[in-house]
């Protein structure tokens, strides 16, 4: 693709889209004693890459794929339409996202996560209709808390004219980094050894957007649904605390 | 002395700020940012398109919360009020509000900020910019939202996206050279408070030369000394908001709604 620029953009955790006030997890599971030091944060991170991460990266390309829908045949010249293409046109996107809403919906078990999805959806979205006003916010599901974040990037990347799979590296890139400097700030951590850890788990991040773009392809109720029970049980633990530094 | 920047003249023993008596219909001794003579800022205020937003940013102490408190008590019968705070906000922090009589804990929003108070403010003001959205949604139409920010330093600032107007409170116990120090806060904020005067004999903070260094650092923008233990309704900082106040809505008139609350 050529937007290299764009695709660093949308990565960029000083993107204003409330990245910096969510510690993916983090916060809940260091106040648990889980995770207390480099090696704890990388087993973490891991964790949430394999679960969080995939999920996201599947349904951000899968939106990114309803995004482009109408475009499918000069996208992929290659080959013709297939039979489980979304269908084109806003009626069509409007369609497939909303069956992507309820699919994702249905992988997220804690009601704690489920609102925190949609409270970044409506944080992305309020930058990207800002920045980008011409992309087909518009068919996102209209519901109160707000579209979920996976879906919100997707349109926004198709809207920056990235590709299916710089759209999942960028959902997966994200939930990497997010809880990483969240390890920073929380557990004062020397912040060139994060980064050296972060350097450590690129090809698996790398692997995972791969994973997750192909998995797009496939119907909303095939695409993954990997979980970790704990972390949902901490985010509904972190949700009750009188004092929280991070919203998630 | 200029006459929108009140120091008061001597340092008192006890007791130093005597209540303000009941705003005279038109106290020019009001500093406002925007003067516009042909506009009558006192009651009743005309009603806003949108809430007047307005940042409270400072120092960690300096009685951010107890400025916020004291506007409330000061506009319960007249606006109608939300609060956005960026603070650590514990439930004790709503109680405390709740207690004072001043606010319904349903006008009342808190942002949680990653430990990056100033990022919250300034570069990314999607979850405050909610916050206000949601109290509109909650409570209905409001005229003015206070957005008190984390505890910072002297470098944090409100980006102009989320926030009308800014007051940056300082206080006298943090030594007299704060102002001297500067900061965008100091130097650029809409107002500059400088807060809890009653303690300035016990500290030995000079008001004279906190005046002199505010007004070296800030120019035309105006600076009003404050104890909120002496006036609990803070009423200079208030007659300020209800300049603001007029100027906004002579801005933003009812019937063209601007975005949102
Ligand atoms: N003596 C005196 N104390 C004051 C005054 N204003 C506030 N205080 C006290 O200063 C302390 C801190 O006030 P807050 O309003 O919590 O300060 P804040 O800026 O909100 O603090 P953070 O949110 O923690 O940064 C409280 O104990 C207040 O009662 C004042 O004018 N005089
Ligand atoms: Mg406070």
């Amino acid at each position: 693709m050529a937007t290299p620029s764009l695709l660093l953009l949308l990565a960029d955790g000083r993107f204003p889209a409330g990245a910096h006030a969510h510690s993916g997890g983090l916060e809940a599971a260091v106040a648990a004693g889980r995770v207390t030091d480099l090696a704890s944060l990388e087993a973490f991170l891991a964790g949430r890459l394999a679960t969080a991460g995939l999920v996201g990266a599947a349904f951000a390309a899968a939106a990114h794929r309803a995004a482009v829908a109408e475009t499918v045949g000069s996208a992929h010249p290659a080959r013709s339409a297939r039979p489980s293409d979304p269908p084109a046109g806003s009626a069509g996107r409007s369609a497939a996202l909303a069956r992507l809403d309820a699919e994702l919906d249905a992988r997220t078990a804690a009601p704690a996560l489920r609102a925190v999805s949609r409270r970044q959806g409506r944080a992305l979205l309020r930058a990207g209709r800002t920045i980008w006003p011409d992309a087909r916010f518009a068919d996102l599901p209209q519901k109160p808390g707000g579209a979920h974040q996976p879906l919100v990037l997707g349109l926004l990347c198709a809207a920056a004219g990235l590709s299916r799979v710089e759209t999942a590296t960028i959902a997966a890139y994200g939930t990497l980094t997010g809880a990483a400097s969240a390890g920073v700030r929380l557990l004062g951590l020397d912040p060139y050894q994060v980064q050296a850890l972060l350097v450590g788990l690129a090809d698996a991040c790398d692997g995972t957007a791969a994973d997750a773009a192909r998995a797009a392809d496939d119907p909303p109720e095939r695409l993954p649904a990997a979980a970790a029970p704990l972390a949902d049980i901490h985010a509904e633990i972190h949700a009750t605390w009188e004092v929280r530094l991070f919203a998630s | 002395m200029r006459p929108d920047t009140v120091v008061p003249s001597a340092v008192p023993a006890v007791e130093p700020i005597t209540p303000p008596p009941a705003t005279p219909p038109h106290d020019e001794t009001v500093p406002h940012t925007h003067p516009e003579p042909g506009v009558d800022p006192h009651p009743p205020l005309a009603r806003a398109g949108r809430a007047l937003r307005v940042g409270i940013g400072g120092p960690v102490g300096s009685g951010k919360t107890a400025l916020v408190a004291a506007l409330c008590r000061a506009f319960a019968d007249e606006l109608r009020l939300g609060v956005v705070t960026n603070d650590i906000y514990t439930t004790e922090d709503a109680d405390f509000l709740r207690r004072a009589g001043v606010l319904d804990p349903a006008r009342i929003r808190a942002v949680e900020t990653g430990c990056c108070p100033h990022t919250a403010i300034r570069d990314d003001i999607g979850a405050n910019l909610d916050a206000v959205d949601e109290l509109a949604e909650a409570v209905g139409p409001l005229d003015l939202v206070l957005v008190e920010s984390g505890g910072d330093n002297l470098t944090a600032t409100f980006s102009r996206g989320l926030v009308d107007r800014q007051i940056f409170v300082v206080d006298v116990a943090g030594g007299d050279k704060v102002p001297r120090k500067g900061g965008p806060g100091v130097t650029a904020a809409d107002l500059l408070v400088i807060n809890k005067t009653d303690l300035a004999p016990m500290v030995g903070a000079d008001l004279a030369v906190m005046d002199r260094d505010a007004r070296a650092r800030r120019g035309d923008l105006p600076t009003l000394f404050l104890s909120i233990v002496g006036d609990p309704t803070a009423t200079s900082v208030a007659d300020w908001i209800r300049h603001e106040l007029a100027h906004h809505a002579a801005l933003h008139p009812l019937d063209v709604p601007v975005g949102p609350a």
